[in-house]
C-alpha cells in the first residue's frame, strides 16, 4: 500500500512542479506536513544538499532520497519513476500534436503567473529550511545565524562558484564550530 | 551514410542519457553543453536549433526539465518507447548514486561528526536557496500584479497551510486572466 501511495504522491509532484531545479521543493515540504511518518522537514534539507552535491538532475535526486527514507530502495525507485511518469506521458503527447508548444502566447501568459506564484512556494520551502536551520524552539541559534549571513553575502558576490563548494565549505564550517550550536 | 540516417538503438538512447544524467550536477541549464555533445555533436539525432526548442518545451511543460527533454528527445528518434528508454537512462545514474549515499548514511546516523556537518551543510542550504530566490526574483516579479500573486502565495502556504498545487493553478489562470485584461486596457 505503501508504495501505491508513494507513486501517487511523487506523481503529482511530477504533474505540478514545472521549471527546474528547486520546483520540486515546496511539494516535498507539503508531503512532510500531510505525512509525517515518511521524512520529516529536517531530512528533506539534508536531502536537499546531498542532491546538490552529486551527479543527476536535483528533482530526481530528491525523489530517490525521500522514497528511500519513505520504503527502502524499492520506495527510491517507486517515488522516482512515479515523478517522471507524467512527464513522459505529456510529452509523448505535446510531440505529437503540438510541437511548437513554448511558442503558444497563451502558455506565455500563463507564465506570467506562474513564474511568480512559484518564487512563492520556493519561499515557502525556504521559510521551512531555516526554521530548521536557524531556530530552536522559537529563538535564533546565534551561531548558525551569523554564518548564514556571511555565507549568504559570499554567495552573492560569487554566483558562478557550483552549490558543491559552498556545501562542503558548510560541513568543514559544521565540523570545526561543532554545530549545531 | 551519415549519422542521422543510421537507425537509433535503444541501447544508445540509453547509454547516451545514462551519460548525461551521471556526468552533470544538478539538472536544468548545468546540463546544456553534455546534451549538445551527446546528442548533436556524437548522433546528430536533433539540430542545435532543434535542441534550443525542445529545452524551451522542457522548461514549460509538468515535470523535471531534464526528464523532459529526455523524453522528447527520444520520443523524436523511437517514438513512446523511446520516449520511455532515453528517461529510464536519464534517471538511472541517480537512482544508484542516492540509493548507496542513502544506505551508507543512514549507517552513520548516530555519528556525531556526521551531525556537525550536516549542521553546517544546512547553513549552506539556507544560503543557497536565498541566492536562488535573488536570482529568479528578477526575472518573475515584474510589475505590481505578480509582486502581490508572490505574497498571496507566501501567506497562503505558510500561514493557511494550502497545497502548492493550488498557487501552480492560481498562477496559470492568473496570467490569462492578467495579461489579458492588460491587452484589452492597451486598446
Amino acid at each position: 500500500m505503501t508504495f501505491l501511495l508513494l507513486f501517487y504522491e511523487f506523481f503529482k509532484i511530477g504533474l505540478f512542479s514545472i521549471g527546474g531545479g528547486l520546483t520540486t521543493l515546496p511539494f516535498l515540504y507539503a508531503l512532510a506536513e500531510k505525512r509525517p511518518q515518511w521524512f520529516s522537514a529536517q531530512n528533506i534539507v539534508d536531502m536537499l544538499a546531498i542532491s546538490e552535491s552529486t551527479p543527476g538532475p536535483i528533482g530526481i535526486n530528491m525523489a530517490t532520497y525521500a522514497g528511500y527514507m519513505t520504503a527502502g530502495p524499492l520506495g527510491g525507485l517507486i517515488a522516482t519513476l512515479g515523478e517522471v511518469t507524467p512527464s513522459v506521458i505529456i510529452i509523448c503527447i505535446i510531440a505529437r500534436f503540438l510541437d511548437q508548444f513554448d511558442k503558444n502566447p497563451h502558455v506565455r501568459d500563463a507564465f506570467y503567473g506562474l513564474r511568480a506564484s512559484v518564487i512563492g512556494l520556493i519561499i515557502f520551502a525556504g521559510s521551512k529550511v531555516f526554521a530548521v536551520t536557524l531556530l530552536r524552539a522559537g529563538s535564533v541559534r546565534g551561531v548558525e545565524a551569523v554564518l548564514f549571513v556571511i555565507l549568504l553575502g559570499f554567495a552573492l558576490k560569487f554566483r558562478k562558484v557550483h552549490p558543491l563548494i559552498w556545501i562542503a565549505l558548510g560541513a568543514v564550517l559544521g565540523l570545526v564550530l561543532k554545530l549545531p550550536s | 551514410m551519415s549519422k542521422k540516417q543510421e537507425k537509433t538503438t535503444f541501447w544508445q538512447l540509453y547509454t547516451s542519457f545514462l551519460k548525461i544524467g551521471g556526468l552533470t550536477f544538478g539538472g536544468g541549464l548545468a546540463m546544456l553543453p553534455m546534451l549538445q555533445r551527446e546528442v548533436i555533436g556524437k548522433y546528430g539525432w536533433v539540430t542545435e536549433e532543434q535542441l534550443l526548442d525542445i529545452y524551451a518545451i522542457g522548461q514549460c511543460t509538468p515535470g523535471i526539465i531534464a526528464i523532459n527533454t529526455a523524453s522528447m528527445i527520444g520520443y523524436k528518434r523511437r517514438g513512446v518507447w523511446g520516449s520511455i528508454v532515453a528517461t529510464l537512462g536519464m534517471v538511472t545514474p541517480s537512482l544508484v548514486l542516492i540509493t548507496l549515499l542513502a544506505s551508507i548514511l543512514s549507517q552513520f546516523e548516530e555519528s556525531i561528526l556526521l551531525q556537525r556537518a550536516f549542521g553546517g551543510i544546512r547553513v549552506a542550504v539556507c544560503a543557497l536557496i536565498t541566492q536562488s530566490v535573488f536570482t529568479l526574483y528578477k526575472k518573475s516579479i515584474v510589475d505590481l500584479p505578480t509582486l502581490l500573486l508572490c505574497l498571496a502565495t507566501v501567506v497562503g502556504t505558510i500561514f493557511f497551510h494550502l497545497s502548492p498545487i493550488v498557487f501552480v493553478l492560481v498562477g496559470i489562470v492568473f496570467g490569462l486572466v492578467v495579461q489579458n485584461l492588460k491587452r484589452r486596457a492597451a486598446k
